[in-house]
């Protein structure tokens, strides 16, 4: 070791800048989180769901089904809505995000190998930071494809000039890339919601349901409690609104002005929260 | 039976004396102190009123299953916190992991890795999380695999590994950093006689270039061949701790027991009876020796110098029969430890 003892030294001095040596760290973390993010055992399950929404519009895309609806173009806005809303954002979004961000910790947690992390010279800030981030890049990549895959699946085999002009001309490329930045500020907001709660419940299946039931009877709400739940800011960028059905209790869409900002501080207040608990967590998984 | 610490320099006995001297003489910054620590579980005792003070060297935790080893090793590097109490390694509180683990490594007794890695890539992934740049974290993992004997084994995956080259490869990634600490939690489970051997001799290659290493073990022997001092935990309480003859000579309530192989035994055996700190004397079965039982080994060595001056009795050979680690864990914990 001794003959090794001068390098040694010179490489703990590099490490004497907080920020590049957090950015090194992060980026290590990230490394190893997105590859087993994707390629990972688990990463079987969020192949699954992400996919599930393409085969019923690979159907579509042979098969048109009988309606005039479906051989109108301009109502195909209105059923990639409905599509949007209800399969990929309520239920795609969502339980991939609840997989990939708590499996972060309690993965990890179940594996026993979350100590080699803790083991290592690196801030749990710094930690769940790196962590979370990982997250957010597979499930905003995962998730967003799936968005502008989707959307086009739908539109392009029955229409296929008609959408190159909605595309290109007309509002297409604005609604799709609206989607796109919803499916990416779901994540954001999903995903600090998991991670905290893969932090604190031991079996998180049950917190998630809770959440789903919410943020499904989030149309039966008072204005008010309307406003505690991700998916009220998320349909209020949406461009294309869809009725919620006759029992919906209307309320006033927030503007993206404010949606945006409130999605952002409870994320960070989250990660806040998450980054605290990771601070005081002991490793003791035989009671975990 | 409480250890010597810092704080109670004065009563100390010859083997204890030297310890307290090279605790006052190392700077804190340089000991791993325990103050007044104790962990509870819910209401499930760890450890309790744990002080100690920790110097460079081989230091051996001992005590059976449930003793409060592993407790005491996991709160010594913050996976744990203490219910009550304060620990620092070389003046580094525990709950400092960037700081505390460029000088620490701990190899834990967890036997899972992450997920699909090779032995190379699980030692360079962790490098690279500490803040090394690629180059170095490969150079440092090179270094690491050599130290173990893994270097053509490193590009396989751990999940293809044997126990003993799982063991060999959280060793690696505890020591690939070069820390100044390292602790080691059954680090010879599952390792091969060979292995052994060759592991031991790396502690104690380490251990002379000045690094702490805390080893916690229920192999006795191995205790005795490595340690330079020894903490006995029981029950979650620290029974003893110091060199192991600075140790058993405290256990006055057990007197010494001593093997004379000598020509006339017998004769011995009237000589050393009337003595008052002889307690037992007894010939061995073979009658070319004598069991002595003494409350007071320095006065019965004086006391066989005259008898050798004197040229009444031949002693061919003078051995202590309970001055080792087993004797001991078993006078103070009351089973006779573990075997390999």
């Amino acid at each position: 070791m001794s003959a090794t003892a001068e390098s040694i030294e010179a490489m703990n001095a590099n490490m004497s800048s907080s920020w590049s040596l957090w950015l090194r760290q992060i980026a290590a973390i990230l490394r190893m989180e997105v590859e087993k993010n994707f390629l990972g055992r688990r990463a079987i399950l969020i192949y699954l769901i992400t996919f599930l929404p393409l085969f019923p519009l690979l159907i579509l895309a042979v098969f048109t089904p009988p309606g005039n609806e479906w051989r109108d173009f301009q109502k195909y806005s209105i059923i990639y809505s409905v599509l949007y809303n209800g399969l990929i954002l309520r239920t795609v979004v969502f339980f991939g995000c609840a997989w990939i961000f708590m499996n972060l910790f309690r993965g990890e947690i179940v594996d026993r190998s979350l100590h080699y992390y803790f083991l290592s010279a690196v801030r749990r800030e710094v930690l769940v930071v790196g962590k979370y981030l990982s997250g957010l890049i597979t499930s905003v990549i995962l998730f967003t494809s799936l968005t502008v895959v989707a959307m086009l699946l739908l539109y392009l085999p029955h229409f296929w000039s008609q959408s190159i002009r909605f595309f290109l001309d007309g509002h297409g490329m604005g609604q799709l890339l609206s989607y796109a930045g919803i499916t990416m500020l779901a994540c954001l907001g999903y995903g600090a919601f998991f991670l905290v709660v893969g932090l604190f419940v031991r079996n998180p299946i049950i917190p998630a349901l809770l959440l789903y039931g919410w943020e499904w009877l989030n149309f039966l709400l008072p204005p008010l409690l309307k406003k505690v739940s991700v998916i009220h800011y998320l349909n209020s960028l949406v461009p294309v609104p869809v009725s919620e059905g006759p029992f919906a209790v209307v309320a006033d869409p927030t503007p993206a002005w404010i949606a945006i900002p409130s999605l952002l501080i409870v994320t960070a207040i989250v990660l806040v929260l998450s980054a605290y608990r990771i601070r005081h967590m002991e490793i003791r998984y035989g009671s975990d | 039976m409480p250890g010597p610490s810092v704080a109670q320099g004065e009563g100390l006995r010859s083997g204890e004396v030297e310890i307290y001297n090279s605790l006052m003489t190392t700077p804190i910054d340089q000991l791993i102190i325990f103050d007044d620590v104790s962990k509870f579980y819910g209401e499930i005792l760890g450890v309790n009123r744990v002080n100690l003070n920790i110097a460079p060297g081989i230091t051996s935790l001992v005590g059976p299953n449930g003793a409060g080893k592993s407790t005491l090793m996991n709160l010594m590097t913050g996976l744990l916190y203490p219910t009550k109490g304060k620990i620092t390694l070389l003046g580094i509180p525990t709950d400092k992991p960037d700081t505390l683990f460029r000088k620490v490594g701990y190899c834990t007794q967890f036997d899972s890795f992450p997920r699909g890695v090779t032995g190379r890539e699980f030692v360079t992934s962790f490098l690279l999380v500490h803040g090394y740049t690629r180059k170095e974290a490969n150079q440092l993992t090179d270094l690491a695999l050599e130290r173990v004997n893994l270097v053509e084994a490193g590009n396989r995956k751990v999940a293809a590994y044997s126990k003993g080259m799982r063991q060999r490869i959280r060793l690696a990634q505890s020591i690939a950093h070069q820390p100044v600490v390292l602790i080691l939690d059954e680090p010879l489970n599952g390792l091969d006689p060979m292995v052994r051997a060759e592991t031991i001799a790396l502690f104690r290659k380490l251990a002379s270039e000045g690094l702490h290493l805390i080893i916690s073990s229920h192999i006795l022997h191995e205790v005795d061949m490595m340690s330079d001092r020894v903490v006995l935990i029981n029950n979650g309480y620290i029974v003893a701790e110091g060199d192991i003859h600075g140790v058993r000579d405290e256990m006055q309530e057990h007197p010494m027991q001593i093997l004379i192989r000598c020509d006339n035994p017998s004769k011995l055996a009237a000589q050393v009876f009337a003595q008052d700190h002889v307690v037992e004397a007894r010939l061995h079965d073979d009658r070319g020796g004598l069991f002595v039982k003494t409350r007071d080994a320095d006065r019965f060595y004086l006391l066989l110098n005259k008898v050798v001056s004197s040229g009444e009795v031949n002693i061919e050979s003078v051995a202590p029969v309970d001055d080792d680690m087993s004797a001991v864990y078993q006078y103070l914990i009351g089973t006779t430890g573990g075997s390999v």
